[in-house]
């Protein structure tokens, strides 16, 4: 018999209506990947019940209807009850194929008055902002994970260099489109929306179209490069978004 | 069928039981704050539990019906009137073509939901009517209400309630029957509100004061409460070892502990995930309370197991079972 793929998990509850599944501890890539695995998984076999599948860094919540779990098994509780099913699940994983991560190039115009902080950020960090640019744009990217906002996506990856924790006076409006750091981490913000993390520049790419299928341009495990452009060059990509 | 907005009201939107199946991409369920009071004007209208309301916020809407409509109003007291005679909650109305029903300030509670029988006609934006603000999605054109806004109401499919259409021809303004569904109202009358919770994820990683005056202590609604969050004020809740968590999933009634020590109960329009300490959830039974709570009250936690949350809960959903079929009866009267 074959290792199984998952060996440790824990299983918690989250409320009376959602089970979270914790898969390590970490921010690792190899975290990452069993996360993305067991929710792939779930996604594709359903368990009957459960309405929304939210993977997260070393972690997966399952957000469920009890009576729907109630009704299918009369002893014990209805978390117990799907905790069995997705225990069942778990050891039934061996390594699982994953489609290889898709790759985006996001053109960002960085600096002006599409990123405010921009210099600011450079001096905090003793750089100039054509080295914050070039940091910047030099990575491929991780998507951590979705949250915070539809279609946000937490990336992993940046330039220890470039690591600034948040300002402690957030932002009531950061514009839609916004390129900025925020800790360890870098991403763009779909919509208009208050927010605490550096800006450094806009992406003129729309990252969420509750029309698309799927919503989100970006998912769990897609891979991203920054691509710098010209304020000519943002308005030209910008015109093919509407 | 549709309605004339002639006030707005504070925060009218257009909600229904949430949106489902897109947490992963970031997309907050969002739905009504009180799913309960929701789900009663619906059934007291013949819809559907998942049909859209109108929720409306500390002061209401002044509306305008074009045509005959079926109505009910259940969750907080808004003291409606219609032609200055006061309409009863939790109960279907029957009202004339021409008829305005003034929604003014909130006397108990904090939010309201109107259901007209037929339901809103709004597009179904990824599952749902609601209305999502941040992303100016679902509802009527992703916004709140304002004055001159006009929501059309799909046909009603059945013909209810016989006996209150006989009564009308002969009535002004409006008919209902003295019966009513014993709605949120009831529970508000209290001073002193007690909301259950289960230990969160990160319970243990609280200090032990902070975990006895989580429960002991007594704490306030602030004034920066809205349908994303509730903030309490009382005492500052701390971490054994100061640190942080990784980002992880939230529900509605998750108790998140930011570094000021302050609660946060989040509420429909949360986030999708959390990077602060859960300390709790509310139990879900308490949720359409804790909706109706408005800033200023306050309340105490306390403990229950997850097993007797999920107990209260299946027992509140085979009264809602009961009270679906009842009322089925009801409206062949």
């Amino acid at each position: 018999m074959t290792e199984p793929f998952i060996r440790e998990y824990r299983l918690s509850p989250l409320g009376d209506r959602a089970l979270v599944i914790e898969l390590g501890s970490d921010a690792s890539e190899e975290t990452a990947l069993k996360v993305r695995s067991v929710t792939e998984r779930l996604l594709a076999q359903p368990l009957p019940g459960v309405l929304d599948v939210v993977p997260a860094v070393c972690t997966l919540a399952l957000h469920y209807d009890p009576l729907r779990i109630a009704a299918a098994d009369d002893a014990g509780s209805a978390y117990a009850a799907l905790a069995r099913e997705v225990t069942a699940r778990l050891q039934s994983m061996d390594g699982i194929e994953l489609a290889q991560p898709a790759t985006f190039e996001i053109p960002v115009c960085y600096g002006g008055e599409y990123g405010e902080d921009l210099e600011a950020l450079a001096r905090t960090h003793g750089l100039t902002v054509e080295e914050v640019i070039e940091r910047h744009s030099a990575p491929l990217y991780r998507v951590q994970m979705l949250g915070f906002a539809p279609g946000f996506a937490y990336l992993a990856g940046l330039d220890p260099k470039l690591a600034t924790p948040r300002r402690s006076n957030p932002r009531m409006r950061v514009p839609a489109g916004s390129v900025a750091i925020g800790g360890e981490l870098t991403g763009i913000y779909p919509l208009e929306l208050p927010g605490g993390w550096h800006l450094i520049g806009r992406s003129p790419l729309r990252m969420f179209d509750a029309f698309a299928q799927p919503p989100a341009r970006l998912s769990m495990g897609d891979r991203v490069r920054f691509v710098p452009v010209s304020m000519g060059e943002y308005a030209r990509l910008a015109e093919t978004q509407k | 069928m549709s309605l004339k907005v002639l006030r707005a009201g504070i925060l009218s939107t257009l909600q229904d039981r949430g949106r489902y199946g897109f947490q992963r991409y970031g997309m907050p369920v969002g739905g009504v704050m009180d799913e309960h009071s929701h789900r009663l004007a619906n059934l007291l209208v013949g819809n559907a539990e998942d049909e859209a309301t109108l929720e409306f916020t500390l002061a209401g809407p002044r509306l305008e019906f074009t045509q005959t409509a079926l109505i009910a109003i259940c969750g907080g007291d808004f003291a409606a009137t219609i032609g200055g005679r006061e309409v009863p909650a939790a109960r279907p109305v029957l009202t004339r073509a021409g008829s305005v029903l003034d929604l003014a300030v909130c006397r108990l509670g904090c939010r309201a939901y109107l259901a007209v029988a037929g339901g809103f006609d709004v597009p179904v934006v990824m599952g749902s009517r609601s209305t999502y603000l941040p992303a100016n999605l679902g509802g009527f054109h992703g916004r709140a209400l304002r004055r001159g806004d006009e929501l059309t109401v799909q046909r009603a499919p059945a013909h209810l309630y016989p006996a209150l259409h006989r009564a009308l021809q002969t009535a002004e303004g409006f008919v209902c029957p003295k019966w009513s569904v014993h709605a949120n109202a009831a529970l508000l009358a209290h001073d002193h509100h007690r909301i259950r919770f289960i230990q969160g994820r990160h319970f243990a990683l609280f200090s032990e004061a902070s975990r006895t005056q989580f429960i002991s202590a007594e704490f306030r609604i602030a004034a920066n409460s809205d349908r994303m969050g509730y903030r309490l004020e009382g005492p500052a809740l701390s971490l054994t070892e100061p640190g942080e968590v990784l980002p992880e999933a939230v529900t509605f009634g998750s108790i998140q502990v930011p570094p000021d020590g302050k609660p946060i109960v989040l509420m429909a329009n949360r986030q999708t995930t959390g990077g602060y300490p859960l300390i709790g959830e509310v139990a879900s039974v308490d949720l359409p309370l804790l909706a109706q709570l408005p800033p200023g009250d306050t309340l105490r936690f306390e403990p229950v197991t997850l097993e007797q949350s999920e107990q209260l809960y299946l027992q509140r959903e085979r009264e809602m079972a009961l009270m679906r079929e009842g009322l089925r009866e009801r409206a062949k009267q």
